[in-house]
């Protein structure tokens, strides 16, 4: 008899089980590659963005290809923030009370350089960035971000999923957030110390809430660029 | 480079003047800009009911408060009388004529009467204003901050207010005191309860909120808010080169961005006294009616999927789409198109441009033929739209309505008409108006500007101009490339813009074009450096939302929501 030629894996890290007709994997696995494909947004629309989003949505760019078209105006639906926008101090305690409420596992998007860093709002009003508030997974940049961009940026964090990266580091109280860029060669992550530290295993883990926007040094850089390959 | 001063000649001046015997004068003013009249704190009030309910002045529309502080201005020693203007910009529909009340205020507590009593539309400006360059109102009905949140001090837009100095807000204000205020019976918790909506909520497309006391279905007291998306743009403004704030403008109504930074370059062009190439003109408009025409269906989109009519947000966002794919190529940039320039634009229209727009204009018709066939004779359309968020004729020009809403009440006032700027005046158009003033009013006014839109870009594609697309005073735009390396004044033109960027000579200016929402003005002021010393925008939406309030007061939650989407109030413009 002749064996059937190999499949191709049905997910990552869900082997094909030649001709079989049963799979084996680990639960983790399997929950992690379902949630990744299918996340339930919650625009925090605010300004420009929030148009752009729309776009998204919408027939053209059409988000439901990437399974996350069930887009919930109530945080306690959703499982995927995407701050789309600037945010404001005055807003500020509102995107807290938002993020608050949804409940776990939940993922942040920060998508424009608005909610990112502040943009080019660097004024008496603007939240600067909104690691100050809320803990980010994914940034996108682009003022405002491209739709293939932010398409870039949820690819990313579905990665992220999958991998079980982000369970890792939610239960040791941690988070990785990557910036994404039009060049994904150019991405650095944000806090380039702390991932660096937690791969190689050499320094302490920075805390959530804690920003280490300085260290973006050509060290971390290249160091990033190994750590993610 | 200053232009002659002329002293406007206002007919009702002499009367004015007899009356209050010499507490008010008329200004010199270029001849750019609007009248002027300058009255003190204390004739305010007389003066401005004279210029409302005087027949031959009938200056019945409040247009915007534009507050300056003028410590930094060369030639004044602070501590001097007049550190602090407040400007009124006021309108008359009857008359078509804008003016411009001044009271020059001290440094030291300064302080006029309220008018919030002689035109409604005051009331929200004169809280920006005191919160933001600390003018108090005397008499004012609800003297709070409006755009910085309960926890911020100072004043930011005063030229010693540090641009980056921030202050933290943790709690978010809960409005009671304000909404007791508002309920005839404050007492009675029982048969009403408190509705918070926003500012987080997907039928504000943005960022406002209103609390609502509700009676059953019913809003018996509402009070709004807004200041969640108050980005500082006046500030920032003042700290970038003129022309870095074009990228800002667009951030504005980011629905049809292009309109805002023509509307800027148009008022330091005037200011600048250079005129651009007709090319530029024909470019800018067309491009402005196309901005229209995405800004009126997100609106239209947006507001029937509120509705439940979800059908119709794919067909508004289908030609936005395309219409997108124009701008790129035009400016490489969808949303944010910072496409405009002083003395012209960024860079000429792609070579197909004519043909490319044209291409567009079947799919826009046909789309919003769809919408009409699915809404326009619907009967749950009607339902929801006619009879609810009435605004009469009165109301609508007592709150300082501009635009569709405006004209949706029965006020026929377009700046492209009363006042054409760039090449509305050389083409054929109508202004649609209706007389309702309901929510089906505002919509079906949007539906037929969107089609004298197309009309006036196809008059103007018929006959689009050749030619350069920027004005050929250097001073303004850089010489080109072989000038600079052949000729000494080349290079001298071109590093002094580069090093210094723009120089708007000192002087001040009030320009207005008509956004998608309404009159979109700018009030600057220039000291003659290469910075802007004041920018004050005046957004349509601005008094759209301060009367918003009083529209829903007496209606169902869900015409509310309706009649929030089809004021279509814009946060980024409501809020700068
Ligand atoms: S990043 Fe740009 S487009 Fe997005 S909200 Fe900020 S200013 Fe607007």
């Amino acid at each position: 008899m002749k064996t059937p030629p190999p499949q191709p894996p049905l997910g990552p890290g869900i082997p094909s089980t030649s001709g079989a007709d049963f799979l084996t994997t680990k639960l983790d696995v399997a929950v992690q590659w379902a949630q990744s494909n299918s996340l339930w947004p919650m625009p925090f629309g605010t300004a420009c963005c929030a148009i752009e989003f729309m776009s998204v949505v919408s027939s053209h760019y059409d988000l439901a290809r990437f399974g996350a078209e069930v887009v919930r105006f109530s945080p306690r639906q959703a499982d995927l923030l995407i701050v789309a926008g600037t945010v404001v101090d005055k807003l500020a305690p509102v995107l807290k009370k938002v993020y608050d409420q949804m409940s776990e596992p939940k993922w942040v998007i920060s998508m424009g350089v608005c909610a990112s860093t502040g943009g080019f709002y660097r004024a008496y009003h603007v939240v600067q960035g909104i690691d100050e508030i809320v803990p980010v997974d994914v940034y996108v940049a682009g003022c405002p971000p491209t739709p293939e961009n932010l398409i870039h940026g949820i690819m990313e964090l579905q990665k992220m999923i999958q991998s079980g990266e982000l369970a890792r580091h939610r239960a040791s109280k941690t988070f990785v957030p990557i910036r994404v860029g039009t060049d994904p060669d150019l991405s650095i992550p944000a806090y380039s110390d702390g991932v660096m530290a937690h791969m190689t295993g050499k320094k302490e883990l920075p805390q959530i809430g804690v920003t280490a926007e300085s260290e973006l040094g050509a060290k971390a850089k290249a160091d990033a660029g190994e750590g993610h390959r | 480079m200053s232009a002659t001063l002329t002293r406007p000649s206002l007919s009702f001046a002499p009367v004015l003047e007899q009356k209050l015997k010499g507490r008010v004068t008329v200004e010199e003013r270029p001849a750019h800009d609007i009248a002027t009249l300058v009255t003190d704190a204390a004739t305010l009030k007389e003066a401005a009911l004279f210029l409302r309910d005087d027949p031959a002045a009938a200056y019945d529309l409040f247009l915007d408060l534009a507050s300056v502080d003028r410590s930094k201005l060369p030639g004044h020693a602070t501590g001097k009388d007049a550190r602090f203007q407040a400007n009124y910009i006021l309108y008359s529909t009857r008359r078509n004529e804008h003016l411009r009340l001044r009271v020059n205020l001290p440094a030291k507590d300064p302080a006029v009467p309220s008018l919030t009593g002689v035109w409604p539309a005051a009331n929200w400006f004169e809280r920006e204003a005191w919160d933001l360059m600390g003018i108090r109102f005397d008499g004012h009905p609800n003297l709070q901050r409006l755009l910085t949140h309960n926890g911020f001090v100072g004043h930011a837009l005063r030229k010693d207010y540090d641009k980056g100095q921030r202050w933290l807000c943790t709690e978010e204000d809960l409005l009671q005191t304000e909404l007791a205020a508002k309920t005839d019976d404050p007492a009675d918790m029982f048969e009403t309860m408190t509705l918070n909506f926003g500012p987080s909520h997907p039928t504000t497309h943005g960022t406002l909120r209103v609390v609502m006391r509700v009676d059953g279905e019913k809003i018996v007291a509402a009070e709004s808010e807004c200041g969640y998306l108050h980005r500082c743009f006046e500030k920032m403004s003042e700290t970038h080169t003129w022309v870095q704030v074009i990228p800002y403008t667009d951030r504005l109504n980011y629905c049809s961005p292009m309109i805002n930074g023509n509307g800027y370059a148009l008022a330091v062009e005037k200011m600048l006294g250079i005129d651009v190439p007709p090319r530029a003109k024909a470019a800018r408009t067309v491009l402005n009616e196309f901005s229209r025409i995405m800004d009126h269906l997100v609106c239209i989109g947006a507001n029937l999927v509120d509705l439940g009519a979800l059908t119709n947000f794919w067909y508004a966002f289908q030609p936005r789409e395309e219409i997108y794919g124009l701008l790129e190529a035009c400016c490489g940039a969808r949303l944010t198109s910072s496409y405009a320039r002083i003395g012209g634009l960024a860079k000429d229209v792609p070579d197909n441009f004519v043909e490319w727009s044209r291409s567009l204009l079947p799919t826009i018709r046909d789309r919003i033929a769809d919408i009409d066939g699915l809404i326009t004779k619907n009967k749950i359309a009607w339902n929801r739209l006619r009879g609810t968020g009435v605004v009469t004729k009165e109301q609508a020009i007592a709150w300082g309505f501009t635009g569709p809403s405006l004209r949706a009440s029965g006020v026929p006032y377009d700046v492209r008409k009363d006042k054409p700027y760039e090449m509305y005046g050389d083409v054929d158009f109508d202004v649609p108006i209706a007389t309702e003033g309901d929510n089906f009013a505002r919509y079906i006014v949007r539906m037929e500007e969107m089609r004298q839109s197309m009309r006036i870009i196809e008059q103007i594609l018929a006959r689009f101009p050749k030619g350069p697309v920027n004005s050929d005073d250097y001073r303004v735009i850089l010489p080109p490339k072989e000038m600079v390396y052949n000729e000494m004044e080349g290079l001298i033109y071109h590093f002094k813009l580069v090093f210094e960027g723009v120089k708007v000579p000192a002087g001040e200016i009030y320009s207005f074009t008509e956004g998608a929402n309404g009159e979109l003005g700018y009030s600057l002021v220039s000291d003659g450096s290469g910075f802007p010393y004041r920018v004050k925008v005046r957004p349509p939406c601005f008094p759209l939302f301060a009367a918003f309030e009083k529209i829903i007061k007496g209606g169902m939650v869900s015409d509310a929501v309706a009649t929030l989407g089809l004021l279509n109030i814009i946060a980024g413009e409501l809020d700068r």
